[in-house]
């Protein structure tokens, strides 16, 4: 998906651009769209680094600062994982991007018959703080951000990253992490959930209050539209889902009676760069000018530095194709390009042979070296918002506004995203534009290039990270190792105390922090609250 | 009297839960006529034995995009003979390397739609592995 709907002639003479989110493209524009969408400039764009930060965040934009760059890494043991994240640090790479293996993500210890297969396929198998203390050795905790992937059991994530660092002898002060925790989006498009939508809402409020309180430099989560859109939603849905799925988790600490001001400058975007070009800068350009509005109206946010748009805008998995892979390095060079139009902050690109693997180390290079060119050689540093003042990309971008809102304004109308998700609306929505989309890719109404137009017959296979069931085997041994050498007593006792937080709806994550330092594993503690609030089920959906 | 619909289990074995695929074939079956019951995520192999012999179905589909495709068609394939299933056409599709095609199809698998397969070869193989 991603692409345009074009309606041509018999001549291949288009006669008419229908872009994903619904809006159409005129073949020109002049001063009267502006006039025609009610474009002013300082209402609508704002200088850089000025409310509503249409243009840019920062006044300066990369020229003060380059946008860091966080290929998505890890695999197998922690061991291995150790080595590539030290591999890509060396080349330039300025912040981690952790990959957890499914058992990890699904709170499942290694040796869990449900894990069978799985352990350390795609990304790192994590049982207790005894990987972490492998996978971060001698990389520089206060040096370098890690983002860490994981969701349904972040809270227990952040608790072991906590206690990893602590361990090392760095303050809670100067570590950074930013779990992904968005739990909403992983019920509508990723499916690494486990607990009701309730309480899973609820963890994630816990490790905000608990980030808000004690981590002053981690950003406790990151809210994924990415992978809605991976899913098949449109652009505009991307941002309104995105935007209600961050109110809801907004609520849920305010209702503890905080204010948003003092905490929702922590949240981060996870946002996907992928599709029209033009539909994908004005979406990050309408996205970052709405969400500062109406954090001033929905919560009535004054501080500058707390309505920031921030976070990682990422080349889409889905727009790769396992079809003439090679073409996926060109794709990602132009998403780069897209990400760096928007102003992305942060950035990462699925590698070529992402439509088949994880990466190998060769294509998370290219990756990194896409970026690099980009910014060294191409000259996308030199000005801030070199699109900014088009009549096209200025209509464009309120015109994206208005369709985010419409989006927001039926979610809202439901009651608001826990609702939605809860009754299965969104998820019926998001499979709906997919199928859609997919009917128009094998129909040849939307282009794919190597895809459904200019095929070259046979499909050259790409090379496959090799999964070595070694690894399994030497995670379950040393899973087994510490459950024979840790103190047994104390981790009992630290995980019934954790039962009894689970239970009285206190903060967990203190009690999170006493298992993880005794070396409980993330099983045990995952299984502590499967037992307290029991498991999602999904609502029908056909 | 009507002809009986065909009954298509669809179902997402293992921890995996990139779904848009198995959603995506689904609703294109159920547009061809087909009736369509989707296990939800994060099921084992049992669970799909065992929800395919209650709705009586007249074939699966597995959708994997783990990797794990090998170990979890033959866990089925074992499986369905253990418990005496026939006349049960399995289909499977997801993140599926070429090189593995064989294998799968050696194990028993009776089609094979890596990603990106078009809907009408997906329903033209059901609808004659059925009337066959």
């Amino acid at each position: 998906m991603g692409v345009a709907t074009y309606i041509k002639d018999e001549k291949d003479a288009i006669e008419e651009v229908i872009l994903q989110s619904g809006i159409k493209v005129k073949p020109a524009y002049t001063p009267e769209d502006l006039e025609r969408v009610g474009f002013e400039y300082h209402k609508d764009l704002g200088d850089p680094g000025e409310f509503p930060f249409t243009r840019s965040l920062h006044p300066l934009g990369y020229r003060s600062r380059n946008w860091t760059t966080r290929q998505y890494t890890g695999f197998g043991t922690p061991e291995e994982t150790n080595e590539r994240f030290k591999l890509m640090i060396s080349h330039g790479q300025t912040g981690l991007n952790v990959a957890f293996d499914l058992p990890t993500q699904m709170g499942y210890d290694s040796d869990d018959p449900m894990a069978e297969g799985e352990v350390g396929r795609v990304g790192m198998a994590v049982d207790s703080l005894r990987d972490f203390e492998i996978a971060f050795k001698d990389i520089k905790l206060n040096r370098i951000g890690a983002g860490l992937t994981i969701n349904a059991v972040a809270s227990v994530m952040l608790a072991m990253y906590e206690s990893m660092a602590e361990k090392f002898g760095y303050k809670k002060t100067e570590i950074s992490a930013t779990p992904q925790n968005d739990i909403l989006k992983e019920i509508v498009g990723r499916g690494a959930w486990i607990y009701p939508v309730e309480p899973a809402v609820r963890l994630i409020g816990d490790t905000i209050e608990y980030a808000m309180k004690e981590l002053p430099r981690c950003n406790p989560v990151s809210v994924a539209g990415y992978h809605i859109r991976e899913s098949g939603c449109t652009p505009a849905q991307e941002i309104s889902y995105a935007f209600m799925i961050a109110f809801a988790y907004i609520d849920n600490v305010v209702a503890r009676g905080y204010k948003a001001e003092d905490f929702v400058g922590r949240f981060s975007f996870n946002l996907n760069v992928y599709g029209n070009l033009w539909e994908t800068v004005a979406k990050f350009r309408a996205a970052r000018k709405l969400w500062a509005q109406l954090l001033r109206e929905r919560y009535g946010v004054q501080d500058k530095k707390a309505l920031f748009l921030r976070g990682i805008f990422g080349g889409g998995g889905s727009g790769m194709t396992k079809q003439q892979p090679e073409n996926n390095i060109v794709r990602g060079a132009y998403y780069a390009l897209a990400a760096a139009l928007s102003g992305a902050q942060t950035t990462a690109l699925c590698s070529f042979d992402e439509a088949y693997t994880i990466p190998t180390e060769r294509a998370a290079l290219i990756s990194l070296r896409t970026f690099q060119i980009l910014m060294d050689e191409m000259g996308l540093r030199d000005t801030i918002d070199p699109l900014g003042g088009s009549y096209f990309i200025e209509t464009l971008t309120k015109e994206m506004g208005e369709k985010i809102l419409e989006e927001m304004e039926k979610i809202e109308k439901m009651g608001g995203m826990v609702e939605a998700v809860a009754s299965g609306y969104v998820q019926r929505e998001v499979a709906r534009q997919a199928y859609e989309f997919e009917k128009k890719l094998q129909q040849g109404k939307v282009t794919k290039v190597g895809v459904n137009k200019y095929t070259e017959g046979a499909d050259m296979e790409v090379e496959l990270h090799e999964y070595n069931e070694e690894w399994a085997q030497l995670q379950i041994e040393r899973l087994q190792d510490l459950k024979k050498t840790r103190d047994n007593k104390a981790v009992k006792e630290s995980l019934k105390a954790l039962e009894k937080a689970a239970e009285v709806q206190e903060n967990v994550m203190p009690y999170l922090l006493d298992c993880c330092k005794c070396y409980a594993t993330v099983g045990e503690m995952a299984n502590v609250f499967r037992d307290v609030f029991g498991e999602f089920r999904e609502p029908n959906i056909f | 009297m009507g002809e009986r619909k065909t009954r298509v289990l669809v179902g997402k074995p293992g921890l995996d839960g990139h779904d848009r695929g198995a959603k995506v074939v689904a609703l294109a079956l159920k547009d061809a006529g087909m009736e369509v019951i989707y296990t939800g995520l994060h099921q084992t192999v049992p669970s799909i034995v065992k929800q395919a012999l209650q709705e009586a179905v007249d074939v699966i589909g597995l959708s994997i995009m783990s990797g794990a495709h090998i170990p979890i068609s033959r866990k089925l394939m074992d499986m369905m003979k253990e418990e005496g299933i026939v006349n049960v056409i399995v289909i499977v599709g997801g993140v599926i390397p070429n090189k593995d095609i064989p294998l799968l199809k050696e194990l028993g698998i009776d089609g094979v739609f890596p990603g990106g397969s078009p809907f009408e070869e997906i329903i033209q193989f059901i609808q004659q592995s059925v009337r066959e």
